[in-house]
């Protein structure tokens, strides 16, 4: 862009950096910035100049934390022989927040995906893999998000596990709340059909 | 231009959903292979939330009818139905990573807005067939030839390709660049020419010429199955210029 000074232009080309920002969303924000006070500017300056610094993966679950071990692996009250494993750490809050799950957790960054050439070695396998090893865990649960990658990820670590003689279980598919039957797709629909329960 | 305004707003097709990537909050751009319009990209807007209704239907290797508006970048999903879900490539790891690379092996030779029916038909047949073979990997032998012979790169496996001379029931070989096989005469010289053996010359010939019901009956040794797969891979990767990504999963699972 002309006639716009250097400093703002500079921050201009690093927000249109983030996904989802075109030049036009970044010149605003960066003009925003500009207006905001003092303070505000400063906190957001140094938490993204901090974030990098004081984000750490846990060496036990791989999950995004402050503290390695996390607050949740080095919690004794919770399940040490159930893990959770995941596709990302906005699952793990997720899954926190039903406030019903009580065990560990595996967060892998990601999901099987052939066609975009993202294999098992780009995720965190080999890390619970060893986990299993030195943990006493006795129940894999699986809570890849039910679509193909999900799904073909979730096959792929219960043919790794199963011959360890660890159970292995995947979360419940069927019908969301709120759906509606007549929408619902067939694969779906016979899932839900095979996994009813007695009320 | 003037012609697009006259086009309807929304339109129906059905579709095989070969690949797709996740948009802002919770859309996925997905890339749909119609008998009409052939490779097309469109939008399916919020479909990662779990409320979605169209979200089970825009799953990798469905297939299913859509409803279209026209926008300005990608056309937007309406809504979807299900025709064939092929549950079975879902269910099994083998199978999917095999429905993966036929789903990447199209893409890979067909551009967009470039109809083609009978390769739309194919890659149906070849999800109908993986389903239930009893050998996925040569099911995969067989599409590859199909979807060569369509593409219009089928090897020629009769004559030598230098000097049209039938080939003769002896170790002759393959070339990529020529696109066929070469007697020995010829193969001897060309530096990237490979040794094809009677046998695989004979499987491939069969495969070649065969209806699928007879083709999957055959009962192949390993290392026939092994150079099969080696010579049909290299020469696809000639001809597309790289390397397909979904090959590498079918082989990490062989492991």
């Amino acid at each position: 862009m002309h006639g716009v000074a250097e400093p703002i232009q500079r921050l201009i080309d690093a927000l249109e950096r983030l996904p989802g920002i075109g030049p036009k969303s970044a010149s605003r924000l960066a003009f925003y910035i500009l207006r905001m006070p003092n303070d505000q500017v400063q906190d957001l300056a140094e938490a993204i100049a901090t974030l990098k610094e004081q984000i750490v993966y846990c060496n036990r679950c791989q999950n995004l934390s402050q503290t390695t071990p996390c607050a949740i692996c080095s919690d004794p009250s919770r399940d040490q022989h159930l893990v959770c494993v995941v596709e990302d750490p906005l699952d793990v809050v997720a899954i926190e927040r039903t406030g019903v799950y009580k065990g560990l957790y595996h967060v892998l960054h990601g999901a099987i995906n052939p066609v975009e050439g993202i294999g098992p070695e780009n995720l965190r396998v080999d890390a619970l893999l060893e986990r299993l090893e030195k943990e006493p865990i006795q129940e894999v649960l699986i809570a890849t998000n039910p679509n193909m990658e999900g799904e073909a990820t979730a096959m792929y670590l219960a043919r790794l596990i199963h011959p360890k003689g660890i159970r292995v279980t995947r979360l419940a598919r069927g019908l969301p709340v709120g759906g509606d039957l007549e929408y619902a797709d067939e694969v779906t629909l016979s899932r839900a059909l095979e996994g009813r329960r007695d009320i | 231009m003037r012609a697009n305004s006259h086009r309807e707003r929304v339109y129906r097709t059905r579709a095989i959903i070969l690949k797709r990537r996740e948009q802002g909050e919770a859309d996925r751009v997905i890339t749909i292979f119609t008998p009409e319009f052939g490779k097309r990209v469109i939008i399916a807007k919020g479909v990662r939330k779990p409320t979605s209704r169209k979200a089970g239907h825009l799953e990798p290797f469905t297939h299913a009818t859509l409803m279209l508006a026209r926008g300005k970048t990608w056309d937007i999903v309406t809504s979807a139905q299900t025709i064939s879900s092929f549950r079975a490539l879902r269910e099994d790891l083998d199978l999917t990573a095999y429905a993966y690379y036929f789903s990447e092996l199209l893409d890979a030779f067909v551009q967009e807005e470039d109809p083609h029916p009978e390769l739309y038909d194919l890659l149906l047949d070849a999800f109908h067939y993986l389903e239930q073979s009893p050998n996925p990997a040569l099911t995969a032998r067989w599409y590859e030839l199909s979807l060569l012979k369509l593409a219009g790169f089928s090897p020629q496996l009769f004559q030598c390709v230098r000097c049209g001379q039938h080939l003769q029931p002896e170790t002759n070989y393959f070339s990529l660049e020529h696109g066929g096989a070469l007697c020995p005469r010829h193969g001897e010289g060309e530096a990237e020419a490979q040794p094809l053996s009677l046998n695989a010359l004979k499987v491939l010939r069969y495969i070649q010429s065969q209806p699928y019901a007879h083709i999957i009956r055959l009962q192949l040794t390993p290392g026939t199955m092994r150079q099969l797969e080696k010579l049909l891979g290299d020469y696809l990767r000639f001809l597309l210029e790289r390397r397909l990504k979904s090959k590498t999963f079918i082989h990490l699972l062989r492991r």
